[in-house]
Parts: C-alpha cells; structure tokens; sequence
C-alpha cells in the first residue's frame, strides 16, 4: 500500500507562502524531517509550552544563585537581560504566523510596565532571602502550570461591552478561515498584568506564564494569540525594570556578556533539537528539575543563605 | 480597523525587534571577546553585592566608556542596544497607530513609552 500523504489538521499554521507550498504534492512532503516538523506543527502548543521564553528564563537565576554562586541581584539583571533579548529573537519566529494581537499587548502593557517599576522598587526594599523565597513559590507554579492541562477550549464569545468599547478583539486563522474573539474580563486581566508585572521587575524573569495565564484562563483570549502576545509583551515589560537595575548596579556587563549570548545561541539550537525530541517526557524532567530549584530556592531563602 | 494594516504593522515590529537582537547580539558578542583577551588577574567577584563600576551604571558612563575603547562599556553598549529595541517596538506603536488613524491605541503607545522612558531617566 503506498504511503498516504499526511494531511496537515491545520493548514493556517506557518506562513502563508508555506501553506501554498505544502499543498501541491511535492516529494519533499515525504521526506522524514519535513513529516517530523509537520507533526510539531500539529500540536504548536506543546512547543510553544515548552521552548516557551519564559521556562528558559525562569532557570537561569536559580542556576546562577545555586550552582554559581553568584550573589541574586547580580543573577537577576544578567536574566532580565537575557529575557529582553530572548523576547525580541522570538519575535522573528512568532510575527509571520499572524496570531498575536498588537492592540490587547500594547494596552495590558501599561499594566505589566506599571507593575514592573513596582517590582523593581521592590528588589531594593526586600532582602536577598525573601526574594529566593518568592522566587522558589513561582518555580513550584510554573511547573505545575507546565503539566497543568487547561481545559478544553469552549470558550464563550459573549460580547464584553468594555472590550468592545477598547476594542480589544481580533482575529486569527483557522482551518475553517478566520475565528473572530473578543477579550472578556479586561479589568481582571488588567490586574493580573500587574502582578505579572510586578514578578518580572522583582524578580528579572519574563514572568510569560502568569501572561498567558491572564489572557487565556481569565480573558478567554485563543491559546496561540496568548502565548504569541505574551512573547511580545515580555520584552517590553522586563526594559520598564532594565533601567532600575541599570542605575542600581545590578548588571555587570562581565557577567551579562555570557548569559545573554548562551541564551539567545541556546534558543538557536533548541528549537533545531527539540524538532526530534519526545515532548511530553522533556516537560517531565523540566518540570522535575524546576521544582527542586524551587524547592532549593526556598530552603535557601528560608536558611538565610542568599 | 483593518486587518491587514495591523498585520502589516505587526510584521514591520517583528522585524525591528530581529534586527535589534542581532545588531545588539553582535555588539555584545565583539565585547566579550575583547573582554576575555584583555582581562588579567583574579577572578572577578560575584558572590557578594556590591553594585557595578559606576562606569556601568548609567547611559552617559558607558557611551564615556566606549571613547575609551573599554571592552566591558562595548559589552554594556551591546545591553543598551537591547534595552532599546523594545523601546523602539513601542515608538513604532505611536507612530503605526497614528498612521492607522486609531488615536486610543496611539494614546496608549505613548503612554506605555513614557513609562519606559521614565525608568530610564529615573535614579535611584
């Protein structure tokens, strides 16, 4: 029986030239690579889950304080500062697929940048030690949220009055053409922008899953246009905080030079290498080793040895 | 509103913001080899805190640095590179709204940038 050609569950993911291409029957459709990225485009979300910024960024701090030894203020501007730049290298990835919404990020942005000042004021109020504390509680969270599963999709597009009044709606394509979606609950969603905010500036991180968080669970915005908007909107709300830490000392360029090039050459490869990887099994071991850092982060708080 | 002038908009930041990463990556990466072939004596120490050279701590510091061809102000340059394409991200908002005709979200551009500007020239 000859090989059936796999037929992609959604054409609209990738570019449109591509989907164009992936149509007409070309030999290169059989080639194992090709099939192996095809599969990945099948399930964007689990890559996205997974090479997401904010998993990466959220590991580099606790490395740094734990294995290093480096002292956590210094740790936490070399990450923010590897969170701006993996932020704006993804952005290339991320703009051609035409799901993230420019109007919803730039206006939570006034929530995230407002609360990052906050946070970064903060870093210079509270000691070391609770600062690993906090930082410990949000490595727990984000490997729960990890291997969380949100529910299924059925999201209500009851029209929300000031949503509509903001205009904060869109649409993003789909294989039955384009989905429209109206955001619902801008003022909650607003105020968890905050406090994503607030955890970036305090703690140098992307803080992306409390974004996603805030714009897929509370204001039902599509999976895909919340990570993708949560991407952009990292870059942005960690500079709000890059000018505290500036002016603070908290960015040693000897130690920054480092980190940012690792991150930014990692983000290269890994999303080479990830293509083959078994995905479920490598947010296993991630999630496994976020929560001993975690775990880590807390003792250490708590001991008094950051 | 349409949809492809926000489409359009979207894919002209996303540009911007690859050809920051890459120019600043660049700078950054020239720097630090720079850095490792001229740094001698121990290693530094990042164990305690105790702020960074005041030479690093401002924007008029590091551009100083650079006319004395320090490599850790190019490395610093590099970061101040970084930090300024999301500012020019949200610039671009201003200025891609206003052509949209859209004058909220251009408000609300502005007001995300004067936010960003604000901790940039805020001290301690």
């Amino acid at each position: 029986m000859p090989a059936m050609p796999i037929k992609p569950r959604w054409r609209w993911y990738g570019s449109r030239r591509a989907s164009r291409r992936s149509s007409r029957s070309c030999p290169l459709n059989e080639h194992p690579f090709i099939h192996n990225i095809r599969i990945l485009h099948l399930h964007p979300g689990w890559l996205a889950r997974c090479t997401d910024g904010t998993r990466r960024g959220v590991v580099i701090v606790p490395v740094l304080c734990l294995a290093f030894k480096i002292d956590l203020h210094y740790a936490i501007g070399a990450s923010l500062v590897s969170v701006i730049a993996t932020s704006s290298g993804a952005a290339a990835a991320y703009v051609r697929e035409g799901f993230s919404n420019i109007r919803i990020g730039m206006f939570l942005e006034i929530a995230t940048t407002l609360g990052a000042l906050f946070g970064a004021y903060l870093t210079a109020k509270i000691s070391g030690n609770w600062i690993g504390v906090i930082f410990g509680v949000v490595l727990l969270y984000s490997a729960w949220a990890s291997l969380h599963k949100p529910p299924a999709e059925p999201k209500t597009t009851q029209p929300d009055s000031l949503a509509i009044r903001l205009n904060c709606r869109g649409s993003y394509p789909t294989q039955s053409g384009k989905e429209e979606y109206v955001a619902q609950h801008v003022p909650t969603g607003f105020g968890i922008m905050f406090i994503a905010g607030t955890l970036s500036g305090l703690l140098g991180i992307g803080s992306g899953a409390v974004k996603v968080l805030a714009m897929d669970q509370v204001m039902k915005l599509p999976f895909k246009v919340s990570t993708t908007t949560s991407n952009f909107m990292i870059g942005v709300t960690a500079t709000a905080s890059a000018g505290f830490y500036l002016s603070r000392g908290y960015i040693l360029p000897g130690l920054s030079m480092p980190v940012v090039l690792g991150v930014l050459a990692g983000s290269l490869v890994g999303s080479r290498v990830l293509v083959n990887a078994h995905v479920r099994t490598l947010r296993l071991v991630f999630s496994i080793v976020i929560v001993a850092l975690g775990a880590e982060m807390i003792f250490n708080g708590l001991t008094g040895r950051l | 509103m349409s949809y492809l002038g926000d489409q359009r908009l979207e894919i002209a930041m996303g540009r911007l913001l690859q050809i920051g990463v890459t120019v600043a990556a660049m700078v950054v990466l020239v720097g630090g080899l720079l850095y490792l072939k001229h740094s001698t004596g121990p290693l530094p120490n990042y164990q305690q805190f105790h702020g960074a050279p005041t030479a690093y701590e401002s924007v008029h510091g590091i551009l100083g640095g650079l006319g004395r061809f320090d490599s850790q102000s190019l490395i610093a340059f590099g970061i101040l590179l970084l930090i300024a394409t999301p500012i020019c991200r949200v610039i671009f908002g201003v200025v891609g709204f206003s052509l949209l005709r859209d004058r909220f979200y251009a408000a609300v551009s502005v007001t995300v940038l004067i936010i960003l500007i604000l901790s940039l020239v805020s001290r301690r």
